[in-house]
């Protein structure tokens, strides 16, 4: 199944969109190329032969089918910031674009969903519906950009995927493009059969291109408390995880940012960290106003008995607003202190923390490398950042074994790969380490039944292949 | 090797200014990316475009270097980046290497010559341009150009002429002080200002710098113009004009030396304030760049400085409330972190209600002199501050530049709203009289 088009197959595919859609809408430009070659990570790219940006279904339909006839693989991509190498297009595919369409089409309040295109931001469904009460509860740190279809298609999550869950669970439909241009709709209230919307949640854009996405929407919670709490040693802070959560209570969200990330978020955005301490800790409980004082001042007892050095409380909206920007945007104040940074997505049980993340310190100095470590410590999935230099060809491999190594301890303790930054490109040998023969046996059955040809985003997800992707020095796609 | 997670030891930040690390959370901080909806045109994508053009990875296209045109320099980019990328120096060396490019749109860059040339033409044309404005009024000639402009909003022509007769209400106020005057304070002094007249704002907000001189004046400031004072340079930085605005900087050092000692170098329009404040980046000698700072470092926007010295002494009541909005200049907002001074400046006057304006820190699509070097675009960013402006009930929107006032008057007569457009230290000198 896989495709072996040619510059002349590509080109047929550019010209014949740019006679339907117009020159505004197709690029083949090497400095609008360049542009579409990565996504939200630094280290690999892969130069696509033509970029297009469709302004409807129908467009979408067009573009899709177009590529099959001439059996060009092509990739969906929605904001660019995955952290896998998604949207990078192999190959020589082509990128599209699906920033255009982001119009909200349907909010219905009583039925407590809205339908949506695929390239409007994750935030700005919420921000839509909070004059509601409502919002779309899944919250990447990436939500202010970050598009639902590429939430859909990474079955994404965030701080509160602790309490809330994942993407899966608040897709009630979606409207996908096939790989031959087939436009069905699957999903929907009350439809039985295969529940096809939650098999296509977390494919990564390698099923099709999805062009609707019906969410739940959720009531905003009646009361929020937040705090920060501040620990001499990581140990501290990820026995206090553990005991919060095994103590009963139910935080929305407990995050943890070490000290180098702190550094950056002291340098963006002028937090404070006290002296002497290597763990904050991000608790956050929200649900009815009863009770939530004393579901906080709990934990925040819990925190103290495990050495807590200082614990906050957020005074009002604006503080807590300020800690989670500053939580949020914490990949991108890494910029801060690196040229690049590599983020890593492993899943651990949450017992095994300290363990982990005394063998990821191990693995980062045997490669002579830096390591920053932020992460959802509530649901044990860490993300380490590995700072380098991308100017570095040497550094770079070291930061591609190191990142091995470290899904691999992830594996040797019981976790998993992939938290919610999705296998992509950068963790598909991965996959064969992490599931039987067997079990990929049966995903790649089902992706040759919805992609026969090969087209829809070629080698992201499993492993192998009969064709190897190359990348050169540089993490540079080398193609024909 | 040191392991943070065991040392005390600092965190050494970047030596180098900070890289854009592809986080994204300028994308949706970016007019031009949401008009477009194409990443060449967003900030993450520009400065993919401009390592590779530094590095040599990319031969300038036309396709590359009409991306790097089309970015309005209102720096929304720098405020959302965490990774602190300086965009906005990185855009000014990059236009400074293209400049003379044949790739760049001709007509772009003849209408912005044009109007650089006319904006820091001599006092005495500048003169004869606001007379001829105001016999022009007078005839009703700036109405059928007006018309006509209204027509045909996106070419360069249009743009510029919508905007010139946007501008010929505040052309028909008092005329600019001559430079070499001195204002008394009114009561013991407090300070000692130099006022900053610039070059479009001379000829035509002569009255919006009266309104300056009456308030500081009244709050205890003796107000001085310096002689030799011009252009700030920032179109012509902005526009990779470098030499051009290098020259009309050396020029402002020289006059403000010569001012004597003065407490703040007071600047009533926002792309000024933010030029000046940050002059050092223009040079590379020492000598200069140190008498860069000095001025830089005395920059101070009206508004900020009138919320230090305080309420008015005997501030009036205006018959009714007046309902105002305050839209951010991008180069009070995002250039020089002025935000809160002007609102609390605002809310602080009798008779006034600020009311709360959507976004009011993204661009009004003015950028300089983008809205007539790039009017399609420029219109396209309007539209949306517009129709955040038309959901509110005011009477006033208010905006600390001139560039922000004459685009959002000429796109507010356009649309046909009734708001009046005033620069704050109107409203606040309004409260003297
Ligand atoms: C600073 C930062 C913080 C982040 N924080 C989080 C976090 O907290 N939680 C989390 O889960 N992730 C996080 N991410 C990762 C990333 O934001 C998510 O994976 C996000 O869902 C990607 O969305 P996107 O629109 O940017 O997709 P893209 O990067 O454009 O694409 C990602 C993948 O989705 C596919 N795709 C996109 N749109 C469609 C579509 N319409 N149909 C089919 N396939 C499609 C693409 O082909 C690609 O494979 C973070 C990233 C950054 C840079
Ligand atoms: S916010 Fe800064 S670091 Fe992040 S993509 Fe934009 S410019 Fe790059
Ligand atoms: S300066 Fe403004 S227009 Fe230019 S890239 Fe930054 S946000 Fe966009």
């Amino acid at each position: 199944m896989e495709s072996m088009s040619t510059t002349h197959d590509r080109s047929a595919v550019l010209a014949a969109l740019t006679a339907r859609l117009g020159a505004e809408r197709v690029t083949s430009d090497v400095a609008d190329l360049l542009v579409y070659a990565s996504d939200g990570s630094t280290l690999h790219d892969a130069t696509p032969a033509g970029v297009v940006f469709p302004e409807s279904t129908a467009e979408v339909v067009d573009i899709v089918t177009t590529c099959a006839a001439h059996g060009v693989p092509f990739v969906a991509r929605g904001s660019g910031t995955g952290l896998s190498g998604g949207a990078m297009a192999l190959d020589g595919g082509i990128v599209v674009a699906l920033n255009r369409l982001r119009r909200i089409l349907d909010v219905d309040v009583p039925n407590r969903c809205a339908r949506v295109q695929p390239g409007v931001a994750n935030l700005a469904i919420s921000r839509a519906v909070e004059h509601h009460g409502l919002h779309y509860a899944p919250d990447p740190s990436s939500q202010a950009v970050c598009s639902i279809g590429g939430n859909v298609a990474h079955n994404s999550g965030g701080p509160h995927t602790l309490k809330n869950g994942v993407t899966v669970n608040h897709v009630l439909g979606l409207q996908i493009v096939l790989s031959d241009g087939t436009l069905v709709d699957v999903g929907g209230p009350e439809r039985p059969g295969y529940d096809l919307a939650a098999l296509i949640t977390g494919s990564e854009g390698t099923f099709g291109i999805v062009t609707e996405v019906t969410v739940k929407l959720s009531p905003l919670p009646e009361g929020v408390r937040t705090a920060i709490a501040a620990f001499a040693t990581i140990d501290d802070a990820s026995h206090a995880v553990t005991s919060v959560i095994a103590g009963g209570l139910m935080p929305a969200a407990l995050e943890m940012l070490d000290r180098v990330v702190v550094a950056a978020l002291e340098a963006a955005f002028g937090l404070t960290f006290p002296p002497g301490a290597a763990a904050l800790l991000l608790l956050e409980c929200d649900g009815p106003e009863d009770g939530l004082d004393d579901e906080i001042s709990r934990a925040v007892d819990i925190c103290r008995e495990h050495g807590a050095l200082e614990v906050r409380l957020a005074r009002d909206d604006n503080e807590r607003a300020a800690l989670w920007t500053a939580r949020k945007k914490a990949f991108g104040a890494l910029g801060r202190i690196a040229r690049n940074y590599c983020t890593q997505d492993g899943v651990i049980p949450r017992t095994k923390l300290p363990e982990m993340l005394r063998r990821v310190g191990e693995i980062a100095d045997r490669h002579r490398l830096r390591v920053a470590n932020v992460f959802h410590a509530g649901d044990g999935n860490l993300h380490p950042c590995i700072l380098f230099d991308d100017r570095d060809a040497d550094e770079r491999a070291r930061v591609v074994s190191a990142g091995r190594e470290i899904l691999d301890v992830c594996l040797e303790l019981g976790g998993s790969l992939s938290g919610e930054h999705g296998i992509g490109i950068e963790k598909r040998e991965a996959m064969a380490r992490m599931f039987a023969e067997d079990d990929l046996a049966v995903m790649r059955a089902l992706r040759e039944a919805l992609d026969p040809l090969g087209l829809c985003n070629p080698h992201k997800v499993l492993p192998g292949g009969s064709r190897c992707v190359e990348l050169g020095p540089g993490g540079k796609q080398v193609h024909a | 090797m040191t392991d943070p997670m065991t040392t005390d030891a600092p965190i050494p930040l970047l030596a180098t200014a900070p890289e854009c690390v592809h986080c994204g959370f300028c994308l949706p901080a970016c007019p031009t990316y949401d008009v477009l909806g194409t990443e060449m045109d967003s900030p993450r994508g520009r400065l993919a475009l401009m390592s590779a053009l530094e590095s040599g990875d990319l031969a300038p296209t036309r396709a590359a270097v009409g991306h790097l045109d089309a970015c309005l320099g209102c720096r929304a980019c720098e405020t959302a980046c965490p990774s602190g990328v300086p965009y906005g120096e990185r855009l000014e060396a990059t236009r400074a290497t293209l400049h003379d490019s044949p790739l760049r749109d001709r007509r772009a860059a003849q209408a912005s010559r044009w109007i650089r040339a006319a904006v820091t033409a001599p006092a005495w044309m500048q003169r004869l341009g606001a007379g001829g404005q105001r016999v022009l009024r007078a005839v009703g000639v700036d109405r059928l150009a007006e018309r006509w402009a209204a027509r045909h909003p996106d070419t360069h022509l249009g743009a510029a002429l919508s905007l010139w007769s946007a501008g010929s209400h505040w052309a028909a106020q008092r005329p600019s002080p001559a430079p070499g005057t001195t204002f008394a304070p009114s009561g013991p002094r407090r300070m000692r200002v130099a006022l900053h007249l610039g070059c479009m704002q001379r000829w035509m907000f002569g009255g919006v710098h009266r309104d300056t001189i009456d308030v500081l004046t009244a709050l205890g400031c003796e107000v001085v113009v310096p002689v030799g004072q011009g252009c700030c340079g920032a179109l012509a930085a902005h526009e990779g004009a470098a030499d051009e605005a290098r020259g009309w900087m050396r020029h402002n050092l020289d006059a403000y030396e010569r001012a004597g000692p003065f407490d703040a170098l007071v600047v009533n329009a926002a792309g000024c304030g933010s030029s000046l404040a940050d002059a050092a980046r223009l040079f590379d000698d020492d000598a200069t760049r140190e008498r860069a700072v000095a001025l830089g470092s005395r920059v101070r926007d009206v508004l900020d400085l009138v919320a230090e010295l305080g309420p008015l002494p005997h501030a009036r009541w205006t018959h009714r409330t007046q309902r105002v909005a305050y839209h951010d200049a991008c180069h009070l907002a995002h250039a020089q972190g002025v935000r809160a001074a002007p609102r609390r400046v605002l809310e602080g006057l009798p008779g006034l209600e600020l009311v709360a304006l959507a976004e009011a820190d993204r661009c009004c699509g003015s950028a300089g002199i983008y809205n007539v070097t790039q009017p399609a675009t420029a219109l396209a960013v309007l539209e949306g501050k517009l129709e955040r402006l038309a959901a509110l009930d005011i009477d006033v929107v208010a905006a600390g530049n001139p560039g922000c006032l004459l685009q959002l008057e000429a796109g507010a007569r356009r649309a046909g709203h009734t708001w009046r457009l005033a620069h704050p230290i109107e409203l606040v000198a309004g409260r003297l009289r």
